[in-house]
């Protein structure tokens, strides 16, 4: 927790500190008195209740942190372009029991005490969604589905081309790029790590690798119909991470656990402070799979983010043309640079997490060697 | 405000987490059990038939190798066979050359042995001939030279008989 915090603060450090040195470049320091007073003024307002602007509003008032934290966040309708957004079916369990379903554009108006509020749904009264439990398609869901389409037409597309053209003939296509990756995973990932009943965790480990290398890749595209920052949600990274942490509990075998509550060949004194942190153990390897995963993805968006809300700020939203220049002159290629490294962060957070969930449950399965104390 | 985002950022949604589950769980049971597993399986078998290909073909070079230098060896003895059939027969040839060399020498010496005693028959024979004819002549001459002296005298005629008896 300490460490999303930190890494999400850090972020946002930046964006302060490049908003504060570029007008101090650009303007004198009157107007820098004037955009901090205008930072502390939403500021201010957020803290009070209300509600973050619309996106154009956000950007006509030169503040960049709402914008990144929109764009990075789940909404209950698909922005596309302009005022033009996909409405997403809405299933919503109110405070009171009932459940209000619909388009997310019925939800302009108030509908059964709810209403869409930059592009969320909160309740129309008290304009929070606390107390909402959201189970709607969003954005994020949206492109889940989405990404689940492509995965089962690619990989059932592939699974046809082995069946179809035999072992003996060389992999032509889709089959060619994805074969080195899936023999990748097979020889680098699940066989060193999960011993000789390897082919059992093939699965739950490809579908993790390319579920969420899928989901990375389609984060970083930045238009409709991808764009949705999935894998940078805590909710679907704690998904993954308690998956993985089933996956290993389930399999864990008698050494696993005797490892846990009675290590052996210590004395039974200690136990008493070994095993609450084994157990605590148990839980911390999942959450730095969560926290990861999040983080990483996060902190990239934001940083992209941050560089494209440069150009505004520089450009004072059109005000000045010189500065959009040299604020697009200067963004452009940092922009380009941080989406090449996402690129390879995209394979290598992928990666990453399924290494180590391999490796957490190469651990519980492990056979036990006499002798190793 | 930054607390206010960053609480929101780090608080999982419910909904979400309900729909990555299903989604990675449909993943995970449908195309992890029905795509990826037929492929594992047939990336492995494709990888132990590249196996198997190559060290077929390695054993094939090997006896590839080993027939070439079987070959080179069999090249090598034929050489030596042939050689070894030269050499007999350019013995056997000398060998008959020099067998037919005596042979001809033999032949001609024997040739000329019999020439020389065919010349020494012809030529005593000849000899004889001429004595003979000589004789003959001898005589007639004689007889003409003495003809009259000899036609009654017998004591000539016993003189004539005791020279041609000395001349033979």
């Amino acid at each position: 927790m300490y460490s999303a915090i930190k890494n999400v603060i850090f972020v946002i450090m930046l964006v302060f500190g490049s908003i504060t040195y570029n007008t101090l470049q650009a303007q004198d320091s009157t107007l820098i008195e004037e955009v901090t007073e205008d930072v502390v003024a939403i500021s201010e307002t957020v803290t009070e209740g209300h509600h973050a602007p619309a996106l154009t509003e956000i950007i006509n008032e030169q503040d960049p942190i709402a914008a990144i934290m929109h764009h990075i966040s789940d909404a209950n309708e698909f922005h596309i372009w302009g005022d033009i957004a996909l409405p997403l079916p809405v299933i919503i369990r109110k405070s009171d029991g009932s459940w209000s379903t619909g388009l997310s554009n019925q939800y302009h108006e108030a509908k059964d005490g709810l209403i869409l509020s930059h592009g969320r749904i909160v309740d129309a009264q008290t304009h929070s969604a606390k107390e909402l439990i959201d189970l709607s398609i969003t954005k994020n869901v949206a492109m889940m589905l989405l990404s689940l389409l492509l995965l089962s037409i690619i990989f059932f597309s592939i699974k046809s081309a082995y069946q179809k053209r035999g072992v003996h003939s060389a992999p032509k296509g889709l089959q060619s790029i994805l074969e080195p990756i899936i023999s990748f995973i097979i020889e680098d990932i699940v066989k060193p790590n999960l011993g000789k009943d390897y082919e059992k965790y093939i699965p739950y480990i490809m579908s993790a690798f390319f579920f969420i290398l899928i989901n990375n890749l389609l984060g970083l595209v930045p238009f409709f119909p991808a764009s949705a920052n999935l894998t940078g949600n805590i909710a679907f990274t704690l998904t993954m991470a308690v998956l993985t942490f089933i996956v290993t509990n389930i399999n864990g075998n008698k050494n696993y656990w005797s490892h846990i509550f009675l290590m052996p060949g210590i004395p039974k004194i200690l136990l008493l402070i070994i095993t609450p942190l084994e157990i605590i153990g148990m839980f911390t390897k999942p959450f730095a799979l969560m926290i990861r995963l999040f983080a990483n993805m996060t902190a990239g968006h934001i940083i992209i983010l941050s560089l494209v809300s440069l150009i505004f700020i520089l450009g004072e939203n059109g005000a000045s043309i010189g500065g959009a220049i040299g604020g697009t002159s200067i963004a452009v290629p940092f922009i380009l640079f941080m989406n090449a490294l996402e690129l390879l962060v995209a394979f290598l957070q992928a990666y990453i997490f399924t290494l180590l969930s391999a490796i957490f449950i190469g651990m519980a399965i492990e056979e036990h060697h006499e002798g190793a104390h | 405000m930054l607390l206010y985002d960053a609480m929101e950022l780090i608080t999982p949604n419910l909904g979400l987490v309900f729909w990555t589950t299903l989604c990675f769980i449909i993943f995970w049971l449908f195309v992890g059990k029905l795509a990826f597993k037929p492929i594992a399986r047939a990336i492995k078998s494709r990888e132990e038939s590249i196996e198997e290909a190559l060290s077929s073909a390695k054993k094939a070079k090997e006896e590839m190798l080993q027939l070439q230098t079987d070959n080179q060896a069999a090249i090598k003895l034929a050489q030596q066979e042939a050689s070894q059939i030269l050499k007999e027969a350019r013995d056997l040839k000398s060998a008959i050359e020099s067998n037919a060399q005596a042979k001809a020498k033999e032949e001609a010496t024997k040739i000329v042995a019999e020439a020389r005693a065919e010349i020494q028959k012809q030529k005593e024979s000849a000899l004889l001939e001429v004595k003979q004819e000589v004789s003959k002549l001898a005589v007639q001459i004689a007889e003409k030279i003495l003809e009259k002296e000899l036609s009654n005298s017998k004591e000539q005629q016993d003189f004539i008989s005791d020279l041609v008896n000395k001349l033979n």
